[in-house]
């Protein structure tokens, strides 16, 4: 008997992991109407996460636009379809590059302050002192940080994706002279609303909640001494990345 | 107090920045403006579509004047059904005219072309397109090339 525990202990304690993770998504997402209810701390944190990413997801989406609009013009002027260039980019950044590569820049900019700020409050047991005060820590502390995380991601996607199109143009048209209308017209015909725009935002929503809810438990469950807070945001940054990109691999194996 | 606002004008700069880009995105670089507007629909029945598509664009002289909107089969014409979405532009389509399903390029996506007819009355909502032509199937030309080119050999 002790000999088939030894054996299920690690799948036991994956499990465990498992429903410790859900039962936090769970709380945060219940609390997060409280945390609408107290607009001033929302708003705080939507800044710390959001207004403070802007110039690197600005910069970042401006360059990958830049980027992708020099490699397909080398590629397509082979076969002679520069014609294609804006909605072949426009494409990428909105169904896929977008969202992934927000997502990336996010874990690393806001996700690792958000579990280096929970895991040293753990550490300076003000999460404990919140406890003894009567005050949820959950409520109090991770639902408008989580709330602020879930709104966040969409909107720096669409801003990275938005700076990208804008790198296109500065490629297509300012440089190697493309024709404004074909460029604006392949783009306005290759992407389709429902199944390119609806579907990016969907995947950006869904990467800020997995983001924000990896970052918060690892901070809000951090070992209490200066490693282990350590620890916590580097486990943040790792996990959040691998998350998000099999959760894109299977997002759009569902959608397209 | 100083710091408060500045951070309450940030945050509000960065949602109002972000929600532009949302509505930049979605008005300016999809097609999503080809569905909104004006339009009524009409239908076309036809013997084989092939690789049309819903969101396909309707042409008229090569301009896009619609899109596909349904495609089904029809069980009391024994026929693909088409609907079209056409603009209110363009309400001044003659009744008889031809719509065909064509193909843009070689490889390119199929699409419909009208060429308009001589009748004094125009398509309105709800009306049938009569003269239509299937789409091209390269596969049932060239079965019909090698029969027709087999029989003449001998």
């Amino acid at each position: 008997m002790k000999r088939f525990y030894a054996l299920i202990q690690p799948f036991l304690e994956f499990c465990g992991a498992l429903g410790r993770r859900l039962h936090f998504l769970v709380t945060s997402l219940v609390l997060v109407p409280s945390a609408l209810a107290r607009p001033r701390q929302f708003i705080e944190q939507l800044f710390y996460v959001g207004s403070v990413s802007f110039i690197l997801i600005a910069v970042g989406g401006l360059f990958v636009g830049l980027v992708l609009a020099l490699q397909f013009y080398t590629a397509l002027s082979r076969f002679g379809a520069t014609s294609s260039l804006g909605g072949l980019v426009t494409l990428a950044l909105l169904r896929e590059l977008g969202p992934v590569l927000t997502a990336l820049l996010f874990a690393g900019r806001a996700g690792t302050s958000l579990a280096s700020e929970l895991g040293l409050m753990r550490a300076t047991r003000q999460i404990d002192a919140m406890e003894v005060m009567a005050v949820d820590p959950m409520r109090r502390v991770v639902a408008p940080r989580f709330l602020a995380g879930i709104l966040a991601m969409p909107l720096l996607a669409a801003i990275f994706s938005a700076m990208g199109v804008l790198g296109a143009y500065l490629i297509g048209i300012k440089m190697m002279g493309l024709d404004p209308g074909v460029f604006w017209s392949s783009m306005r015909h290759e992407v389709r609303f429902h199944s390119d725009f609806v579907n990016g935002m969907i995947k950006s929503l869904i990467f800020g909640v997995a983001c924000s809810l990896i970052s918060l438990y690892e901070g809000y469950h951090a070992r209490p001494t200066a490693e282990g807070v350590g620890q916590a945001t580097t486990r943040s940054v790792v996990i959040s990345s691998m998350a998000i990109l099999a959760l894109d691999f299977l997002l759009t194996s569902f959608m397209y | 107090m100083r710091s408060i606002r500045t951070l309450e004008v940030t945050t509000g700069l960065f949602v109002l920045l972000g929600v532009a880009a949302l509505f930049y995105l979605a008005t300016q670089t999809t097609n999503y403006r080809s569905y909104g507007g004006r339009s009524y629909q009409v239908r076309a029945f036809f013997n084989n579509v092939g690789g049309l598509h819903v969101g396909a664009p309707v042409r008229m002289g090569g301009v896009t004047v619609g899109r596909v909107t349904r495609i089904h089969y029809s069980m009391t014409r024994y026929q693909a059904e088409v609907d079209l979405l056409i603009s209110d532009h363009y309400d001044k389509i003659p009744a008889d005219s031809t719509a065909a399903i064509l193909t843009q390029g070689v490889l390119g996506e199929q699409y419909i072309g009208l060429s308009p007819g001589g009748a004094p009355t125009f398509l309105h909502k709800g009306s049938t397109i009569h003269f239509t032509q299937s789409a091209i199937i390269l596969e049932n030309l060239l079965g019909q090339l090698l029969t027709h080119g087999s029989h003449s050999g001998k």
